[in-house]
């Protein structure tokens, strides 16, 4: 089992959640989330005073996958969360333990 | 501009429409300090947003409950210690049977019994009861001192705000408010024109947000840490409030429904949205971006240089006073950085820069309108061939308000910081003036931090949600 998390841009969470829909994920979660990657952030101005905001606004999705999945959810966000300019974000997979599904206690691959 | 007299003298009947007016004036000039609260808080951080809507509103109830006691007296009493205070015997609890029964009258008589400015044959101003007069002075005794909470704004400590408030109102703005609008010097020997209170509202509160802000000293992390506006809409719907109830201000302070009364109403119209269009363009010009907290500093820095001079200008003179004043206060809002002192919410750079330009400018555009003011002359400004005179006279008006505020304002503030109850520490400052001086948060948007999904044990999920109270009053 894998959890597949990425960071997109805010307006793409809509695309990327259809994309994963049509792959038939079952489940996710999202977080709205800040941080700098290369594009750093901007500056406001507010008269006259200028403030750089470093951390700009970024979406999380986070996905458990069964281990034969995973490049295809990878693949999906990551065609779906493209725009080509930078702060596009990143996706990364990370090894998963132990699953349980509360309601039944179903545990591991039956429970993602 | 009304004139008092004192109540004996006074016979003329109550004339409804002026009347009818100066009530909706008086509520009108109200709206504006729960509108000032929206634009100041606002431009606050989000922890410190209820304790700045407080320092407002605060003033709202002390100086209303001052002014029934003692502040529309010694504001509109009869003239004390040549010209530098009002009686105290003359409107004490406001509710003596002589007084419930006068009528203002601006009119000749009343003229010639107090010495008043006001030419013979005038009518403005005239029939309106006192006590309505009272209560609309009070709205603007009670919007003065919020003015200067914005400077001050995140570090002071709300039971010390209030007792400066009550004992500023006392020594400042009463007094002041006599030279400027009763029976004092201002209006009545050196003759300055002021007609809603440039000199008495906006400089008079602009040099005591100076004054303080050298007082308390700078905010912990100021020009270190990002103190940017937590809600700008708030901004803009406060400064659109302000806008509102300017009409009150500006307008109402005719003390009648007349042609004067829609002059100012079209001055302060036309001067605010110039100003809008001033600090705009220079905000475009050197940030290369026109912001929406521009638009509304623009706006209120137009209203705050149109109000003394909105009855005394032509509509184009009234448009020339909002864009000098806009571009005027748009730049100066950076001078705090230049100079090191931290005034929050540019008090100084909007409120004393304004009131001084547009003061100041009656000098050059005083302008006489003839039929409109009812064969009433008004003085002539520089650009009208009225020569330097009025100018001067304007800048010792001007000037004197200013020396005076920032003198006393200074010395109440010192006590105040020196008895230890107007500076909050450090550590509640960094916590946020909600928590430590309320103990309350403006924004609990998170269900889950908030305790609304408190869940009683042994209840199935699918049951309403239900939250257990406690406290002192359930």
């Amino acid at each position: 089992m894998k959890l597949v998390t990425a960071i997109i841009k805010p307006f793409k969470l809509e695309e990327v959640k259809v994309a994963l829909e049509n792959l038939g994920i079952q489940g996710l979660t999202v977080s709205e989330v800040s941080g700098f990657g290369r594009q750093r952030g901007h500056t406001e101005v507010y008269r006259g005073a200028e403030y750089t905001v470093d951390l700009v606004p970024k979406v999380k999705v986070e996905v458990l996958v069964g281990g034969a999945d995973v490049t295809k959810v990878v693949d999906a966000v990551v065609e779906a969360a493209r725009t080509g300019k930078i702060g596009d974000g990143k996706v990364w997979v990370t090894e998963v333990d132990a699953v349980v599904r509360v309601r039944t206690g179903e545990r591991n691959e039956d429970a993602v | 501009m009304l004139h008092l007299l004192a109540a004996d003298d006074v016979t003329v009947s109550i004339d409804s429409g002026n009347t009818a007016w100066m009530l909706a004036s008086a509520a009108l000039v109200l709206l504006m300090t729960p509108g000032l609260a929206f634009f100041y808080s606002g431009m606050v951080r989000a922890k410190n947003s209820l304790n700045m809507l407080m320092m407002n509103f605060i003033c709202l109830a002390v100086v209303g409950v001052l002014w029934t006691f003692y502040g529309f007296s010694w504001a509109f009493g009869e003239s004390r210690w040549s010209g530098l205070i009002g009686s105290t015997k003359n409107f004490y609890g406001l509710g003596n049977p002589t007084f419930l029964g006068s009528v203002w009258n601006g009119g000749a008589e009343a003229a010639a019994t107090i010495g008043t400015n006001l030419p013979a044959g005038t009518t403005y101003g005239a029939g309106v009861p006192i006590i309505v007069f009272a209560m609309f002075q009070l709205m603007f005794a009670m919007i003065t001192p919020a003015l200067i909470s914005g400077a001050i704004a995140d570090r002071v400590k709300f039971w010390g705000w209030t007792l400066f408030v009550a004992l500023w109102v006392t020594l400042v703005y009463f007094p002041v408010a006599n030279w400027v609008f009763g029976t004092g010097w201002i209006l009545n020997k050196i003759r300055a024109e002021d007609f809603a209170g440039g000199t008495a509202v906006h400089i008079n509160a602009g040099a005591a947000a100076l004054a303080l802000v050298f007082v308390l000293g700078k905010r912990v992390g100021w020009r270190r840490d990002p103190m940017k506006p937590h809600n700008v809409p708030f901004v803009l719907l406060g400064a659109s409030l302000l806008w509102f109830g300017w009409y009150g201000f500006n307008a109402g302070s005719e003390g009648g429904a007349d042609g004067v009364a829609g002059l100012a109403f079209t001055t302060t119209t036309i001067a605010t949205c110039a100003a809008t269009l001033g600090w705009l363009l220079v905000e475009q010009l050197r940030d290369g971006k026109p912001t929406t907290v521009g638009a509304a500093s623009g706006a209120v820095a137009g209203l705050v240089a149109i109000t003394p001079a909105c009855a005394f200008v032509s509509p184009l003179g009234g448009m020339a006073v909002g864009l000098i004043a806009g571009m005027l206060c748009c730049l100066a809002v950076g001078l705090k950085f230049k100079f090191g002192f931290d005034d929050a919410l540019d008090v100084v750079g909007v409120h004393l820069v304004g009131g001084i330009t547009g003061t100041l400018l009656i000098g050059f555009f005083g302008f006489d309108h003839g039929a409109l003011a009812g064969g009433v002359e008004a003085k002539r400004g520089l650009f009208y061939g009225g020569g330097g005179k009025l100018l001067l006279v304007q800048a010792v008006a001007a000037g004197s308000v200013l020396a005076y505020s920032f003198t006393v304002t200074f010395i109440i503030g010192t006590i105040l910081k020196t008895l230890g109850i107007f500076r909050v520490s450090e550590e509640e400052e960094l916590m946020g003036l909600d928590e430590s001086e309320h103990a309350e948060s403006a924004y609990s948007f998170s269900t889950v931090l908030s305790g609304g999904l408190t869940h009683t044990p042994g209840s199935s999920a699918d049951d309403s949600v239900s939250s257990e109270l406690s406290g002192k009053g359930v």
